[in-house]
């Protein structure tokens, strides 16, 4: 039996791991990481081509794989996962990223070769679980994976303050997804005494099935929503990103950038909002605010930052603070644009921290001031810098400029979020964005080439172009003809939108009807909280 | 007819990425400059002549060619379409003709740069964006061009990296335009909350139906990214320092086209705009207050591409005049002549330049000390005017069409520009005779720098070409014509400034009649063109003596004004500006000073910004945000630290623990 597509793109890497882990040499250890992660990437594309759009309306998963409860039979806990519009470009950008981020450390990670392409081989199969289970405890389970070989990869192949950033990074995200856990646990046992026959279930279609009354919505959310928030980073929980990326080598920024800070999106989208969309809706304006001072604040910060990669890691909080925007926008454009957008900054974020990575090995100094006039040594590397640089500030014609686009024109009429001066200082974030990345170019690529170790660089090697070309590449396909990608997930996010509203509309008359019911034989008198709920949701309406 | 629209596009892109790849990765590919240069003029001048073939075959039906689908989600659908029309025929004939001299020009220009290939590739990308911008049918995909034109910009004003204010000047142009561009999207998104669409088709087919409140939104909008783009107050200040670029970039970029993107933008959206009164008002005065102040600043200049920089602002400013007072098709007509006289002006400065550097090569060969042969004693600047004098009888091309191009631009009678110019004049005079109080404001003013104008101009040809040469050594060294193809382009460019204006003849003539342009922007008979205008109240037969008496009048202040400057400039020379810093003490001053804008933006925008972030939000992020986040893990060991006291290990302390809190739960039963 051929097992199922979707698992041996979950696990392939992690039996690279064991092949890294018995191979002998750098050499072997590096080749058996490549060729890992280019199969998996390779077969990853069947999932593009046997994916149906079409039929993806109803948030079901294809290329399925599911067992039977694993712990016992009272638990309904299993191994179930699936590709779904949601997750297809997460899934497939993961993938694409594998081997970029193994030839990105190729020469870069100088000891103990052998357990960084193992633990980078088992985050990435960490990462492609989180985005593709379609059980709440084995997503946990995955999003909790990635933090170990996370920690390792910051903690020993780091840079001179390793310890402090792996540590604070562990901490600060786990005590966000430790919350998280009791909420699921929760969620689980009372979802399951009502849709599953008594039964705990971790099952997402089950879960979405059920209809979380008003009074549990509030907490539960905000214990989602702090754990994915810590994880996006929203503003202020932020701090411990910049940290991360300073210190982490190369692969291990190009990874967190690319997809793991997407797992907070993500989670967002999948869980908070239809689990809880009562809630989510009530509290949107307060996250689209956080994500608005996340853009603003994030792009002031990184323009004045000595150091590039602290420039990219905080210009990653000011594009992330769009996507969550996009996600609060609770309209098809905007999570439309946000979907894509996790895509987008993966590859032009990525391509900011390889060009970073690729300048700092040849000077061993990330501090802008150091260099200066370079683009007269390196031009081939200049042009994929100011290609990057385009893409990042959301030039059109370029990826960034389709998502932004697409969130800030979804933001602007919602009735949910749709707060023009809100969306107004949101779009400032493009004036900004351009503020502080030409001011990279401007102090690293421009002026006088003064010292003589600047005037030594060498360019591009093959492999580096390798890496660059392709992620180009996709940040001009996307920037052009981004529509063959929106339509693939444009199904679910549509069919999503349409569960949160019926959900919405549900709670609602429950907690109306059990008001009522209480009203009258035991004339308790219930603050009208519902009233006050139920006010911003009259106005509402969504695209269809 | 839709293949003719894809070539007209992909051929510029072909020739950018031809170009770009092969001589980033090439190295051999650079050295054949001609072949280089030639392709890449090619690439600009095949899309001319099929825009002349559309143009001929044109029945007045716009064309839409669509070819796919960009974005789509929800209401969004957008693709890449592009539309023919009367309008964008107009813009596409002079981008690419303009456009195509220009490139053809550069071939000479740029020979001896080492960026030869990037310029080429860059110049060819630029002509695709600004053909994206005036043929898009939506305003998304006229928004990606409207960047890319700003992108192209800031790469050529960078163009010489190498020179740090180089790239200061460009990305000054990039962020002052995307303070534009983010007007622009707000507009778009205004636009689209309640169209459910940002096609032209949507929007402009009937624009009664927009609410007040979006349509005065969205126009007012518009018009602050037209700002940006068309250097206008509050946003000009990039221009002038965009003349860190090659001269050819000047011309075709900062003079001839993309900055007069922004007046595309208002008459494509004129309909619209002409529902917004107050903003036309706004727009209006804005022109006009730009317009007399760059005049004024241009009259204090000594490098002879700010004096033209300046020159286009105010001349940008006219336009905007125009727009403001409903005449869109004279925007266009402005446009469109102002492209031939102030390209040809640009591609002349170019030359003397081009002249000026070999002058100071050959004065550097002859021992001379260039680097303190500058009239200022600083190193000799082959920009500064006080040092050329006299190239007319070196450089008799270059000195004719820079000549004809100033009578253009003075409005010197029957020249390209005294058409364009006098018919903005008579536009506003007419719509303030119909009782709208704001046009005889801008009228007045139009008049002044009128004046203004044909004496700023006049004394930078006196000052390059006329009296004595001012460099050292002028008895030995002497100064050049450049090669044919770069006089030949100004020659093309001289006699369209001279003749250019006849599209336009006023309304005098066989009653407005022969006004081919009006007629073919606007529409005639039966045809609607796509640019609407502000209806007039008609007028009564004595109004005919008005018009006359009017030409008259702008006649005569183009005539003064180039003759005033001509009489004292022969008399004193150099002198005379001496005398007018005398004459106008402070306000010379203030002109010279470029009314401090520069500086004023600095205090109030860039220094608090970044100041503020760097000694404010930065030290914030690190010790407030940050320090609340160690301070809770510290004071969680801490409190771990003294609970692990409690953990004594003795065992009565453990059960008399026990023994308390077994007496508490009781206690609770017993009283709850």
């Amino acid at each position: 039996m051929i097992p199922n597509i979707t698992s041996i793109i979950i696990f392939l890497p992690l039996i690279g791991a064991l092949l890294t882990m018995a191979a002998r040499g750098k050499d072997a250890v590096r080749w058996a990481a490549l060729v890992t992660t280019l199969i998996t990437f390779g077969l990853s594309l069947v999932l593009w081509f046997g994916f149906d759009p079409a039929v993806a309306t109803n948030l079901a998963p294809q290329l399925a794989d599911i067992s039977g409860p694993i712990l016992a039979d009272s638990l309904d806990i299993k191994y179930y996962v699936g590709i779904d519009g949601l997750n297809l470009l997460l899934v497939l950008l993961t993938t694409l990223l594998g081997p970029l981020v193994v030839l990105a450390s190729w020469t870069y990670i100088k000891k103990h070769e052998k357990a960084y392409y193992t633990l980078l081989l088992i985050l990435q199969t960490g990462v492609t679980g989180v985005f593709a289970s379609y059980d709440i405890i084995l997503f946990y389970i995955f999003f909790e994976l990635t933090l170990i070989p996370m920690y390792f990869i910051i903690g020993i192949w780091g840079g001179e303050n390793k310890v402090y950033a792996a540590v604070k990074f562990v901490i600060y995200t786990l005590v966000g997804s430790l919350l998280m856990l009791v909420a699921i646990l929760y969620f689980c046992y009372v979802a399951g005494d009502a849709v599953n026959n008594g039964v705990f279930t971790a099952d997402y279609y089950k879960l979405l099935a059920y209809n979380t009354p008003l009074s549990m919505q509030t907490w539960l959310f905000f214990l989602f929503a702090l754990a994915f928030a810590i994880k996006v980073p929203l503003f202020p929980l932020h701090t411990w990103l910049p940290d991360a990326h300073v210190q982490a080598p190369t692969g291990g920024s190009v990874i967190l950038a690319g997809v793991l800070l997407k797992m907070g999106t993500f989670g967002l989208v999948k869980f908070c909002l239809p689990f809880f969309p009562n809630a989510a809706q009530e509290y949107a304006m307060l996250f689209a605010v956080l994500a608005v001072i996340g853009i603003i604040y994030g792009a002031l910060v990184a323009r004045v930052q000595p150091d590039a990669k602290k420039l990219v890691a905080y210009s990653s909080v000011s594009h992330l603070g769009f996507v969550v925007l996009g996600i609060f926008a609770f309209n098809l454009e905007a999570l439309q644009g946000a979907m894509i957008q996790m895509v987008n900054h993966g590859l032009s974020t990525g391509a900011l921290f390889l060009i970073v990575g690729m300048l700092y090995e040849r000077r061993h100094t990330r501090l802008m001031e150091d260099y200066g006039g370079i683009a007269k040594s390196v031009p081939v590397l200049t042009f994929f810098m100011v290609l990057s640089v385009l893409a990042s500030a959301g030039l059109p014609g370029l990826n960034g400029f389709v998502g932004e686009f697409m969130i800030l024109l979804g933001s602007f009429k919602s009735t949910v979020i749709g707060n023009p001066l809100l969306i107004a200082l949101a779009t400032t974030g493009v004036i900004l964005a351009a503020v502080y990345l030409l001011w990279m170019l401007y102090k690293t690529f421009f002026g006088p080439l003064t010292s003589d170790a600047n005037r030594e660089m060498s360019d591009l090697n093959a492999r580096e172009l390798g890496l660059l070309v392709p992620l180009a590449a996709f940040m001009i396909i996307l920037g052009l003809a981004p529509n063959p990608f929106l339509q693939r997930s444009e199904p679910a996010t549509e069919h999503l939108l349409q569960v949160i509203q019926e959900k919405q509309a549900v709670v609602l008359e429950e907690a109306r009807a059990a008001q009522f019911a209480q009203d009258v034989p035991l004339s308790l008198d219930l603050p009208p909280v519902t009233q006050e709920i139920e006010a911003p949701l009259r106005e509402t309406t969504h695209t269809p | 007819m839709q293949e003719y629209v894809l070539l007209i596009l992909l051929l510029p892109l072909a020739g950018a990425v031809l170009n770009g790849m092969l001589g980033l990765f090439v190295p051999a590919w650079r050295k054949n400059k001609t072949l280089l240069g030639g392709l890449a003029t090619a690439c600009v001048a095949v899309p001319f002549a099929l825009t002349v073939l559309l143009f001929l075959y044109f029945h007045e039906e716009p064309l839409i060619a669509t070819f796919f689908t960009w974005m789509q989600a929800g209401d969004l659908d957008l693709s890449f379409a592009y539309r023919i029309d009367q309008l964008s025929l107009i813009m596409t004939l002079v981008v690419t003709g303009v456009g195509s001299l220009i490139h053809l020009y550069s071939i000479g220009y740029m020979h001896d740069d080492d960026g030869f290939w990037k310029f080429f590739a860059f110049l060819n990308l630029f002509i695709f964006m600004m053909l994206n911008l005036v043929l898009a049918d939506n305003l998304v995909v006229l928004f990606l061009g409207w960047e890319g034109v700003g992108l192209c910009s800031y790469l050529l004003i960078g163009f010489w990296y190498k020179e740090l204010k180089n790239t200061e000047a460009a990305n000054k142009a990039f962020i002052v335009n995307r303070i534009g561009d983010f007007a622009f999207l707000l507009a778009m998104f205004l636009l689209f909350r309640e169209l459910g669409s940002l096609d032209f088709g949507t929007i402009l087919a009937d624009p009664a139906s927009l609410s007040q409140g979006t349509t005065m939104w969205a126009v007012l909008l518009l018009f602050i990214g037209a700002t940006g783009k068309s250097a206008q107050i509050p946003l000009f200040v990039w221009l002038p320092d965009a003349m860190a670029g090659p001269t050819p970039v000047s011309a075709l970029i900062h003079a001839a086209t993309m900055v007069t993107s922004g007046l595309y933008l208002l008459a494509r959206m004129s309909p619209v705009v002409l529902n917004a009164p107050d903003i036309m008002m706004v727009i209006a005065i804005v022109g006009a207050l730009t317009a007399i102040m760059a005049a004024t600043i241009a009259i204090t200049q000594n490098d002879i591409k700010r004096v033209l920089a300046y020159s286009t602002v105010s001349q940008l400013g006219y336009m905007f005049m125009a727009a403001g007072v409903g005449a869109f098709f004279v925007a266009i007509f402005h446009v469109m002549t102002h492209a031939f006289f102030k390209a040809c002006l640009f591609l002349g400065s170019g030359s003397v330049i081009h002249a000026m550097h070999h002058v100071e090569h050959d004065l550097e060969h002859k021992g001379v000390d260039v680097h303190h042969a500058g009239a200022d004693g600083g190193h000799f600047d082959a920009q500064d005017m006080r040092t050329m004098g006299g190239l007319k009888k070196y450089m008799p091309s270059t000195r004719w069409t820079y000549l004809l191009a100033t009578f253009a631009i003075a409005g010197i009678p029957l020249f390209a520009g005294f058409f364009s110019k006098d018919e903005i004049l008579f536009k506003a005079f007419e719509y303030g005779y119909d009782g709208n109080g704001y046009a005889w404001f801008v009228w007045i003013i139009g008049l002044i720098t009128a004046l203004l104008t044909a004496f700023y101009m006049m004394r930078s040809y006196m000052l390059t070409f006329e009296g004595e040469e001012r460099w050292p050594n002028a008895d030995e060294v002497h100064a050049h014509e450049s090669p044919a193809t770069m006089t030949i382009p100004l020659w093309v460019l001289g006699i369209l400034s001279v003749i250019g204006g006849f599209i336009g003849l006023p309304g005098v003539i066989a009653h407005g009649e022969w006004n081919w342009i009006h007629g073919f922007l606007v529409g005639h008979g039966d045809v609607v063109g796509p640019v609407a205008e502000a209806a007039v109240s008609p007028h009564d037969p004595s109004f005919l003596t008005i018009e006359w008496g009017l030409i008259a009048l702008g006649s005569l202040i183009a005539i003064v004004g180039v003759y005033f400057a001509y009489s004292v400039y022969k008399k004193h020379g150099l002198a005379y500006d001496e005398k007018l810093k005398g004459r106008f003490g402070g306000l010379y001053k203030t002109w010279q000073g470029k009314y401090y804008w520069d500086e004023f933006y600095d205090r109030v925008v860039v220094r608090p910004l970044i100041g503020g972030s760097e000694k404010g939000l930065a030290p914030f992020d690190a010790n407030v945000v940050d320090g609340l986040v160690n301070g809770m893990a510290s004071l969680s060991s801490r409190i771990s630290g003294s609970l692990r006291k409690m953990q004594t290990g003795v065992v009565q302390n453990y059960a008399l623990a026990i023994v308390l809190g077994v007496a508490f739960v009781i206690a609770m039963l017993l009283f709850s």
